[in-house]
């Protein structure tokens, strides 16, 4: 990935403001993971006014639940989740100062708008490489709900970890336009 | 009369459980590099060669290549000529899986439907056993993930919708799905029986090693075209766009009642695991 965007965490609205969708992006820097369980508790946190236990600003979520680390791995196989899932609480996150979110699959159309009203971005990991991404996660330590498993916030500390920007601030989809790009029609008899 | 003892069942099933999680099948290496040369989309050329990586790092680190380990389907084939000795069969099968995944180093993704909780060993196992002649006991583990799982489907069509109501459910299956079920996927299809065998036809589709021809000549051109069908859509790797959106499509048939065409639809993604052993 010569043509790469390289990125430093957390990201500022400048940043946001230089991806379109298709950009290669090489994220270094911290990361939160978070799933369907701990998204569930940080939304009854927000909508209760209780504090997080994260701050979100500036910060990057990404949806992944990790298999357990073998012994001198710093993370086991991490590759990313279905993101629609996660949908029903990304708007409020953003309102919160969330950035980016890294996952897989393509979102619904009030994400997409709270990513324009909030200058946020999605980014696109490759869904069941989980072994090759294990390997930008240099350090990982739990830092929420470790009852949760494999669904516990994560702090991880990536280096170069390969995305593609698949929903920008302006509207853009990936899912979108990809498809549309390279769909054949049949031809009207 | 053989008789097999519940242990020779969960060292084999424990084994199993890590091979397939870790060596990807080459059927489907063999895939991605055959759609590397029909691929136009650069990130999804991109992806293809990533997931070979990917792949080849599984296997050499004997690491999980998808952190979505799955739940444990498991299909036995057991000779009626056997005896099983020592414990119960469903028991042997579910303590391989709990020695699997714990180590295996793969995820626990199991849990109740209502409460959430985690069962904390990837217990229950999804087990189909089939009592055959002889005195054979074969078994295959094939871990499911749950992105393509949550995209499957088993519609009750009328006999009057005829092949071309079975088509237009598959195809729309995949296009809704877009890139969720982790394309390119391998589409299961089941046609026939009652809810539950096109089920059950469409998951043992998937088994099928990619890129073979389905013995019925028939059935197998409907297998082309609709894979034809589906690469056109322009879905691709990882619903970004492209050409390969699925590697294949496996039709699955039995005979149904006159008055309905069961047709089950099972998405596979890309990591398409199984491996088998006999006893």
């Amino acid at each position: 990935m010569s043509d790469a965007i390289c990125l430093e965490t957390p990201l500022t609205s400048g940043d946001v403001k230089r991806l379109r969708i298709g950009d290669r992006v090489l994220l270094s820097g911290v990361v939160y993971s978070a799933r369907d369980a701990a998204h569930k508790r940080m939304v009854a946190l927000l909508e209760a006014g209780a504090p997080l236990p994260i701050d979100l600003a500036g910060q990057v979520i990404y949806y992944v639940g990790p298999t357990p680390a073998k012994p001198g791995q710093a993370m086991g196989a991490a590759g990313p989740t279905s993101s629609y899932r996660m949908d029903a609480y990304a708007p409020l996150l953003m309102e919160k100062g969330l950035k980016g979110m890294i996952g897989k699959g393509a979102r619904n159309p009030a994400v997409r708008q709270a990513m324009e009203k909030y200058r946020a971005v999605y980014f696109a990991a490759i869904g069941g490489a989980g072994a090759l991404i294990s390997r930008s996660i240099v350090l990982a330590e739990i830092v929420a709900y470790p009852e949760l498993g494999t669904e516990a916030v994560r702090k991880m500390q990536v280096r170069d970890f390969p995305l593609i920007v698949a929903n920008d601030s302006y509207g853009g989809d990936l899912y979108e336009t990809g498809a549309k790009t390279y769909r054949i029609e049949e031809p009207c008899a | 009369m053989r008789e097999i003892h519940v242990e020779d069942i969960a060292r084999a099933v424990r084994d199993l459980c890590i091979r397939a999680n870790t060596e990807l099948g080459e059927d489907v290496t063999a895939a991605f590099e055959r759609a590397l040369k029909t691929e136009d989309s650069p990130i999804g050329k991109e992806i293809l060669t990533r997931l070979i990586e990917n792949a080849d790092i599984a296997r050499k680190e004997r690491m999980a290549m998808c952190q979505d380990t799955g739940m444990a389907v498991v299909y036995l084939e057991i000779g009626q000529e056997v005896h099983i000795t020592g414990g119960a069969l469903e028991d042997a099968v579910n303590e391989g899986v709990r020695r699997g995944y714990r180590d295996g180093y793969l995820r626990k993704s199991l849990c109740d439907p209502i409460t959430r909780e985690n069962t904390g060993d990837n217990t229950p196992a999804m087990i189909h056993t089939e009592l055959v002649a002889g005195e054979g006991f074969k078994l295959i583990v094939a871990p499911k993930g749950g992105g393509a799982e949550n995209m499957s489907q088993v519609v009750m069509l009328s006999p009057s919708e005829g092949i071309e109501g079975v088509k237009n459910v598959v195809i729309q299956r995949v296009k809704t799905s877009g890139g969720k079920p982790c394309p390119p996927t391998i589409v299961g299809v089941g046609i026939g029986g009652t809810l539950e065998k096109a089920a059950l036809l469409a998951k043992k589709a998937l088994l099928r090693p990619v890129g073979s021809p389905h013995p019925d000549p028939g059935v197998d051109r409907l297998e082309k075209a609709w894979l034809d069908e589906i690469n056109r859509l322009g879905i691709g790797p990882q619903g970004l766009g492209g050409r390969t959106t699925s590697l294949a499509v496996h039709i699955n048939t039995m005979p149904c009642h006159i008055a309905s065409i069961p047709v089950a639809v099972n998405l596979q993604c890309h990591s398409s695991r199984h491996k088998a052993a006999e006893l």
